[in-house]
């Protein structure tokens, strides 16, 4: 029998090569892999958030947890799709109109992945009509919106606006984030919620869902 | 814990520091943009399309009293310049961009050319070391050619990156300042990726940079923590700018709170945690500026 603690620790640890065989020879022994995820690996990445949160993660350590999970997921997911299950829910997440920064946003799409959300990029530089047209086509849950420039911020509330006039904004919730964003902009531009850090959106995401 | 000294202080850092703090300019973002930089729009390339308005900032500053002043190229390295298809005209962006500082400095005022990050993540994968220091030296001998008096390697968040671009831009025999974004942590005083200002230091100094410092990334009043603990990490002379505190939203507009009289009021303690250069960042201005040097 696979200790399947280890699962959890190598996740942590960002050790992508013992995650990976972990995930493999316990599903060869026939655990449930929806439970690998839920029980050891989604735990590992909200401990690492926690860390981070507290200061004692910095960006490198995320990161390569974040990598070990995906790798243990990639084994994961089509046994899961196959299985029918559904994410936590679905995120369509980009970097307004006008700005080209990608970091932020990356590693918010790497935290929700490990997360237990599906993940939908859509890069840089985003139309507000894009982001309406791949939440409808996508059937997000959840819009996540990023800029690092002040300059952009405006564009976080033509995203909002384009979501209402596709007819799409009651069917998702949208959060916001970047350097310059505040919770006082979040409620000026009608957003569901603002995230300060990384891991806190995965919090955010999932209170976002319940609510 | 003090690093020594592997090469001796460059001349012309040594010439301006002599006779004590020397003051460098402010934002150059936040002053375009109230000169009519649109969301979104390419800053570098202003160089070339909007030289005047450009040149414009940067004599404010002057006038103002800066000894040292940048120039307009901080994202004009390739890959960002590519971002606005604009990546073949690296060369011609930089040098525009000496040349207009050079302008408007005369010679009142020194020119060390901005040369900021890629907006990549090594450590993600985004982009290789190889390709780092292939478009930094690219952009680095650009400034060198049209006559930069010295580069300014700064807002780095990532050591390694910020490593490259110091070596990269030493290959031009130019004195190189480099320095750092402290953001993060509980105490704000650690990079994006975790680094201390001790070691961000010792390890700026080992690959050879003349200056070293810190900027952008929050209000004047942790930088002078953050100045005191480069101090541990080295005994090169040290750059502090700072930002006018955080940007805020207020009634729609993008608002900075600091006031230049309440920035000023930091000189001197920046000058006692060791500060050699000082000048301000985001939401600074040439009123900063004036400010410090009343306080000179």
């Amino acid at each position: 029998m696979q200790d399947l603690k280890q699962l959890y620790q190598a996740v942590l640890d960002g050790n992508a090569k013992l995650s990976k065989s972990v995930t493999e020879a316990a599903i060869a022994e026939g655990v449930d892999p929806q439970k690998l995820v839920t029980e050891f690996m989604i735990p590992a990445m909200d401990e690492a958030g926690r860390r981070y949160e507290c200061g004692d993660f910095f960006v490198p350590e995320l990161l390569i947890a974040a990598r070990a999970m995906k790798a243990s997921l990639e084994i994961i997911r089509p046994l899961l799709t196959a299985q029918g299950t559904q994410p936590v829910g679905r995120v369509v997440i980009g970097t307004v109109k006008g700005d080209l920064h990608d970091i932020g946003k990356n590693l918010v799409a790497a935290m929700l992945e490990g997360g237990g959300f599906e993940v939908n990029d859509l890069g840089v530089d985003v139309a507000p009509e894009k982001f309406a047209a791949a939440a409808r086509e996508k059937n997000a849950t959840i819009v996540a919106l990023s800029a690092l420039l002040t300059t952009t911020m405006p564009s976080m509330k033509a995203t909002v606006e384009a979501l209402k006039a596709a007819g799409v904004r009651n069917h998702v919730k949208i959060m916001i984030g970047g350097a310059p964003v505040t919770q006082k902009y979040a409620d000026e531009i009608g957003a569901d919620g603002y995230s300060e850090s990384a891991a806190s959106a995965v919090t955010l995401a999932r209170r976002l869902m319940a609510a | 814990m003090t690093a020594t000294q592997s090469n001796p202080m460059h001349s012309l850092i040594e010439k301006l520091i002599r006779q004590g703090p020397v003051l460098t300019d402010g934002a150059w973002g936040t002053q375009l943009q109230q000169l009519g930089l649109a969301s979104g729009d390419c800053p570098d390339l202003w160089n070339l399309t909007h030289p005047d308005r450009v040149e414009k900032v940067a004599r404010a500053y002057v006038e103002a009293g800066s000894r040292v002043i940048l120039t307009n190229t901080f994202g004009a390295n390739r890959i960002r310049l590519d971002a606005h298809q604009a990546g073949e005209r690296v060369a011609e962006i930089n040098r525009a961009g000496v040349a207009i500082s050079k302008r408007a400095a005369g010679a009142r005022a020194l020119v060390f050319a901005s040369l900021g990050p890629s907006g990549k993540m090594l450590m993600a994968g985004d982009v290789s070391a190889a390709a780092l220091r292939e478009t930094f030296g690219i952009q680095a001998n650009a400034m060198a050619e049209a006559g930069a008096d010295a580069i300014v390697v700064e807002t780095m968040s990532d050591l390694e990156e910020a490593k490259i671009a110091v070596e990269a831009a030493r290959t031009t025999g130019l004195p190189v300042v480099a320095c750092m974004v402290f953001d993060s942590g509980k105490d704000k005083d650690r990079t994006m990726m975790g680094v201390t200002p001790e070691k961000a230091a010792a390890a700026l100094a080992e690959v050879g940079a003349d200056v070293i410092g810190s900027n952008c990334g929050q209000g004047i009043a942790g930088f002078v923590k953050v100045c005191e603990r480069l101090r541990q990490g080295t005994d090169r002379p040290l750059w502090i700018k700072a930002n006018a505190g955080l940007p805020e939203m207020v009634a729609g507009n993008i608002t900075y709170r600091t006031t230049p009289e309440q920035f000023a009021d930091y000189l001197p303690a920046l000058i006692k945690a060791g500060a050699n250069f000082i000048g301000g960042c985001c939401g600074t201005s040439p009123a900063f500026i004036k400010a410090v040097k009343s306080r000179l």
